[in-house]
């Protein structure tokens, strides 16, 4: 790149940035010397997991680093100027006028109480004396070169009247708005489905480039590095591990951190194996529908909406199934309805031939114990007044079996998730992956026929997601369940299930086995969902 | 577990000593007073505190420490007792409300709001009225003033608590929604109602006195630290130690309640443990 001969946009020389107060003797500083470049109208990845120090990094060009964490030693230039010694309001002129940022959670980031017009208008207002009507002009065109339906509509409404992925391109609007000379965007789409995503920085790669801005992508999505960026710098624990080309650092990585990272996206685990059509059908679902309740007024019920129309699925006896779809698909929801936590509006589900809807009291008593479900967010899915040792166990209290052998179930399940000595920690002493494999020990304690694992990786870290994945895929395989695997990853889809559903606004548009579906997509929206998935192409590029 | 005691913090180190000479102060009274605390001795009317009356004596010359030490027993026995009722039953109406929801939810804060738009100590002098003046009708009156204010508390918390997944995780193990409610809901309830309960007893002691000095009490002559107080009101230039022993005692009392309240909230924290 011409990098290296012209003034660098942006240069970290030297950053070292730490935990403010006591600085005990040893503590390994959050980010540790950390220098690199970014050119002109480049685009650079910051790759890493939680700890990283990733985020600190973005946070500390614009001075905007959280409380009890102070930068300690380097520079950070912008096209030469030191930004570290600039005052307060200098520091102002800079924020959002030549650097602008896009945050990660699309429903926080935009004031609920002010209207997109107001917010567009507050970075024109204070960067540039324009007349209401200019700004109103400029507005308007940026929200039509983000593809806002109606603009002028736009203009006047709230935050809250629009989806996730509109609201980040609102925000990609209101940044793009100053003419930025650096984009920093911290994991701008991690909250959002395939398909947004994809739109999202698309978008974000066109208008940056019309702009000749530079973008700095944080991720932990090696995917997306592959597809959006030139140029990657791989840390960890505060750490440079490896900088370099995109290409290089997925096709030849030198660190053997990054090599560990690259590996994690190609998967390591094999996919699921069909099973036989002489295995059981555990789970028969026919001409499901689902509703939701609408907003009951004083005295009449609300109209309801129905999110399910019309499904048909069997799982098999220690089938892995897959069932993708982006959010509002109504995949979550078809869960739910196996597990008899919503009831249908039409249909029948079956479990082990018995209508749920019809079981005897006992019949249900079985059916609770045999069917179990592992949610997407390990900080809400455990209770934090319970150790884990209690949380784990709250599966076995109905099953008839005496307190001395539940204690040994229970350590023995914790052996095997890997936590044997976590029994009497509390939920909020844990990581995310940890926390997990408390909520899958919990899930398969009590030996279930049938487990549903809503997005069960999706909150954690790529190396940290392939942990977990392959403890599943190890129980599964030992203990033979059926598995209901509810995801919008398709690269998981194909590491874990042998057969795949694929959801549409609540109807299945396509389902097969995964080789199949996945090299010979019939249906258009398949198809989409497949080519917006990065990390699929980026597999390819590294195996 | 150890460093579950381990670590006594400021509130408790305060608090239990307050609560704790509360505590021996009544149970010393169930068996010894210096003077019987009613009996009259108009020989000696206004005494100041001195080696025969510690604290004095009140204007019929009965004797003040003993009669803070039986209004002791009869300040915090109301206001425990009313505490008791409003946390139990605003508890139990509070979690009904946010985990059925529906129409149980409905007209439960319909009833809450309408209760709570009366000001609490208006409400039970007109409770108060209807009932006659007794130690059981001022309980009854203090804790449905106080009922709402704790049902709104626990509903709203059950409301941000019944969403989450480990909610769910318990119906799918087969717990039935009492269950649910016993093990899941109610464990994280009950940290925001153990600081209400302290402090509603605070509230229930001050309201005992007001409304002894606005002349509904519990009936003389039994001493309570607010009847004590209201009595002494036209004598408070002459004899300021009648006014300032009960003074004391409530002050002391809610000090110490309530900084054993906050130690009870840590102590039921599990963040505590890092």
């Amino acid at each position: 790149m011409i990098a290296a001969l012209a003034t660098p946009l942006l240069r970290f020389a030297g950053v070292r940035i730490e935990a403010a107060g006591r600085a005990r003797a040893g503590s390994a500083p959050l980010l540790d010397d950390l220098s690199f470049d970014v050119a002109p109208g480049e685009f650079v990845a910051v790759v890493g997991e939680s700890g990283s120090g990733k985020t600190l990094a973005a946070r500390s060009i614009l001075n905007l680093l959280p409380d009890g964490v102070r930068r300690v030693a380097g520079r950070i230039e912008l096209e030469g100027r030191d930004l570290t010694q600039l005052s307060g309001p200098d520091m102002r002129k800079i924020r959002g006028a030549q650097i602008g940022m896009v945050f990660q959670e699309p429903m926080v980031s935009l004031n609920p109480a002010m209207t997109i017009g107001r917010q567009l208008a507050e970075g024109l207002q204070l960067h540039r004396q324009l007349s209401r009507g200019e700004i109103r002009r400029h507005s308007l065109a940026m929200l039509e070169r983000v593809r806002m339906n109606d603009p002028v509509r736009c203009l006047s409404a709230f935050p809250h009247e629009f989806s996730g992925g509109m609201r980040q391109r609102i925000m990609l609007a209101a940044v793009l708005l100053l003419k930025p000379k650096l984009l920093i965007a911290d994991e701008p789409t991690t909250a959002l489905d395939t398909l947004s995503q994809r739109e999202v920085l698309e978008l974000m790669v066109e208008l940056a480039h019309d702009e000749g801005a530079a973008v700095l992508l944080i991720t932990h999505d090696l995917g997306l590095v592959a597809r959006y960026t030139e140029r990657a710098i791989v840390l960890e624990k505060g750490r440079l591990m490896e900088s370099g080309t995109t290409r290089q650092i997925l096709t030849d990585p030198r660190n053997p951190y990054t090599q560990r990272l690259v590996a994690s996206l190609r998967g390591g685990i094999t996919a699921g194996t069909a099973v036989p059509a002489s295995e059981p059908i555990v789970v028969q679902v026919r001409n499901a529908c689902i509703e939701y309740p609408g907003r009951p007024g004083l005295w009449r019920a609300g109209t309801p909406t129905q999110v399910v129309h019309g499904v048909d699925l069997d799982v098999r006896s220690g089938e892995i199934v897959a069932i993708v779809g982006a959010s509002g698909s109504g995949k979550t929801t078809l869960g739910r309805a196996i597990l008899d936590l919503k009831p249908l509006a039409a249909g029948s589900i079956r479990f082990d031939g018995i209508e749920l809807a019809r079981m005897t009291p006992a019949q249900r008593k079985q059916f609770r114990r045999s069917a179990q479900l592992v949610f997407q967010d390990p900080y809400s899915s455990l209770n934090p007044r319970l150790r884990v040792r209690d949380i784990v166990a709250a599966t076995l209290r109905h099953a008839d079996i005496d307190a001395a052998e539940r204690a040994a179930r229970v350590d023995a399940v914790l052996d095997e998730v890997g936590l044997a000595s976590f029994g009497d920690r509390f939920p909020h002493q844990m990581s995310g992956g940890q926390r997990q494999r408390v909520a899958i020990a919990r899930a398969v304690v009590c030996r279930p026929r049938l487990v549903v694992a809503d997005e069960p990786v999706s909150a954690l870290d790529m190396t940290i997601q392939q942990q977990v994945l392959a403890l599943f895929r190890e129980l599964q395989g030992q203990y033979g369940f059926a598995c209901l695997f509810i995801t919008h990853d398709l690269a998981l889809v194909r590491q874990i299930a042998a057969r795949v559903v694929v959801m549409s606004g609540g109807v299945v548009v396509e389902e097969g086995p995964v080789p199949s579906v996945f090299n010979d997509p019939r249906h258009k929206y398949t198809r989409e969902l497949l080519a917006a998935t990065p990390a699929l192409e980026a597999a390819a590029l590294v195996s | 577990m150890m460093d579950r005691l381990g670590h006594v913090g400021l509130n408790a180190l305060v608090g239990i000593p307050l609560v704790g000479a509360l505590l021996a102060t009544i149970g010393i009274g169930l068996f010894w007073m210096p003077y019987d605390p009613i009996a009259i001795d108009l020989t000696h009317p206004l005494g100041s505190p001195g080696l025969r009356h510690w604290f004095g004596t009140d204007e019929f010359g009965r004797d003040v420490l003993s009669r803070s030490m039986l209004g002791a027993r009869i300040s915090v026995l109301v206001a425990l007792a009313t505490v008791a009722v409003a946390i139990t039953v605003g508890t139990a109406l509070g979690l009904l409300a946010g985990y059925l929801r529906g129409w149980t939810d409905r007209l439960l804060m319909m009833i809450t709001d309408a209760v709570l738009a009366f000001p609490g100590i208006l409400l039970a002098l007109a409770l108060i009225a209807v009932l006659g003046s007794s130690d059981g009708s001022i309980v009854l009156a203090l804790s449905t003033a106080y009922t709402p204010s704790v049902v709104r508390v626990v509903r709203a918390t059950v409301l941000s608590i019944r969403e989450r997944e480990f909610i769910e995780a318990s119906r799918t193990a087969g717990d039935s929604p009492l269950e649910t409610i016993a093990r899941h809901i109610l464990p994280n309830v009950l940290p925001p109602v153990v600081v209400l309960a302290t402090s509603l007893f605070g509230w229930a002691m001050l309201s005992e006195s007001a409304l002894s000095f606005l002349g509904v009490k519990v009936p003389p002559p039994a001493p309570t630290w607010g009847n004590m107080l209201s009595e002494s009101r036209p004598y408070m230039d002459v004899a300021s130690w009648l006014s300032i022993v009960p003074g004391l005692c409530i002050a002391g009392t809610l000090l110490g309640v309530n900084l054993l309240g906050d130690a009870l909230r840590d102590w039921l924290d599990p963040w505590r443990e890092t």
